[in-house]
């Protein structure tokens, strides 16, 4: 992948990987045409790379954990229950919570390309993007989740997501035990990204001490 | 169309490996492709559906082998040259040869937080929907050449009508330029048996977003 064009550019300026040429050349083309503003795409690296990000679903998630009014309106409609939630900062349509009980585990793929919540999460990992996930995920979710370190009860049922069209899934994970009388914030920290595509399971609170 | 990003239920490609405190970016250029292809979306020039057929229709063996956002650079420079945006000489070269073709609007840091909020697909109805929650249906075996949203996997499969969504942009006519055409989009649940057989395991299933002209009564 990428990473290793990574170790060998930067501040030195010196050995430029291909793919950083053809895409400084890119922009150069549509910066000249007047297509694009180079000051507004590092405001847009900027809010993906430090504002939008899976602590906006943490929160919604760890708000539905203690306010269950705010549960129920979160499981009917996800985009209206977060947008409220978070005045002056609006989410986009079409987001469905899908909820874990102990019976029934929820997990998200697009097997045809990369739907995913960014809203709610930010930008997805390399894994979610991967052709091991998205072909897997639909035909042997535990092999999946064992590739997480994750290991289901064999009765457990598992509903997997295939997101292909634009309705986006969030999975509001079980809330761990030993958490109770736990505030918001406190219980935010226990909601991993993971927990909310369902390759993983909420944090317990040894985990976070 | 059958093409190799249609990835699901297929074997061979080993085991997910997540990264532990995964960067938003491996490298700046990703971000850049990332960006650029927010901002040329911001201008009317293409949409999300046009997007994903342009990197559908790339070979198959790079689009397996290729980084993911160069995967979106090598599609975005496609469409840029399709569209006559910018030609392949200009790429080449790094620098605009001809003037640019006048656009609706440009996406600047004013606009910003309004463009990245993610936009409506719901479209009113133009008649009620066909099915109801809990009808049985079945995916319709079709093939179109160009692009679709119906997975191969599903096609032929039984299943059940579990969430109706809303009426949406219908992607197989947006990604060619053909409208909106909106269909009524619904959430279909498959056993795992009915997708792959008798061996698979009872306790799970599988739900796919579908539209409307995708399924028949089962």
């Amino acid at each position: 992948m990428a990473q290793h064009d990574h170790d060998h550019e930067g501040e030195h300026g010196s050995a430029l990987s291909e793919m950083q040429l053809r895409v400084r050349a890119l922009e150069t083309v549509l910066t000249e045409k007047g297509y694009v503003d180079p000051a507004a795409l590092d405001a847009i690296i900027e809010t993906y790379e430090s504002k939008v990000g899976p602590h906006i679903g943490a929160q919604a998630v760890a708000k539905a954990w203690v306010d269950h009014e705010f549960k129920k309106a979160l499981l009917a409609d996800a985009s209206k229950a977060i947008g409220t939630s978070r005045e002056g900062n609006p989410r986009g349509e079409h987001l469905v919570a899908v909820e874990n009980t102990p019976d029934v585990h929820n997990m998200v793929v697009c097997t045809l390309c990369s739907c995913y919540p960014w809203d709610v999460l930010g930008l997805p990992p390399t894994w979610y993007k991967s052709a091991p996930y998205r072909s897997r995920t639909v035909k042997d979710p535990r092999g999946v989740l064992a590739d997480f370190g994750v290991h289901l009860p064999p009765a457990t049922k598992i509903r997997v997501w295939d997101a292909t069209a634009e309705t986006r899934y969030l999975v509001l994970p079980m809330r761990p035990e030993g958490t109770e009388g736990w505030s918001e914030d406190r219980l935010a920290r226990l909601v991993s990204r993971d927990s909310m595509v369902g390759t993983g399971l909420a944090k317990k609170p040894e985990e976070v001490a | 169309m059958d093409g190799v990003y249609d990835l699901g239920g297929m074997d061979g490609f080993g085991s997910v490996e997540p990264e532990s405190n995964e960067p938003v970016f491996h490298a700046p250029w990703e971000g850049r492709v990332l960006a650029m292809q927010r901002a040329m979306a911001y201008t009317g020039v293409w949409t999300i559906d046009m997007v994903r057929y342009a990197q559908e229709r790339l070979p198959p063996d790079i689009y397996l082998t290729v980084p993911y956002y160069e995967r979106w650079a090598l599609a975005m420079e496609r469409m840029l040259v399709e569209r006559g945006l910018a030609d392949s000489g200009e790429l080449a070269a790094g620098r605009s040869l001809h003037p640019g073709k006048p656009l609706k609007r440009k996406l600047t840091r004013d606009v910003l937080e309004q463009s990245l909020i993610r936009g409506g697909f719901a479209r009113p109805a133009r008649a009620p929907a066909r099915f109801a929650v809990g009808e049985r249906v079945r995916a319709k075996n079709i093939h179109p050449r160009t692009h679709t949203r119906l997975p191969r996997y599903v096609r032929g499969r039984a299943g059940v009508i579990e969430l109706l969504h809303d009426c949406h942009v219908f992607p197989d006519t947006v990604a060619m330029g053909r409208g909106e055409d909106p269909q009524w989009l619904y959430a279909v649940r498959f056993d795992a048996r009915e997708l792959w057989g008798e061996e698979a395991d009872p306790t799970v299933s599988v739900s796919v977003d579908a539209f409307e002209p995708y399924l028949e009564p089962a």
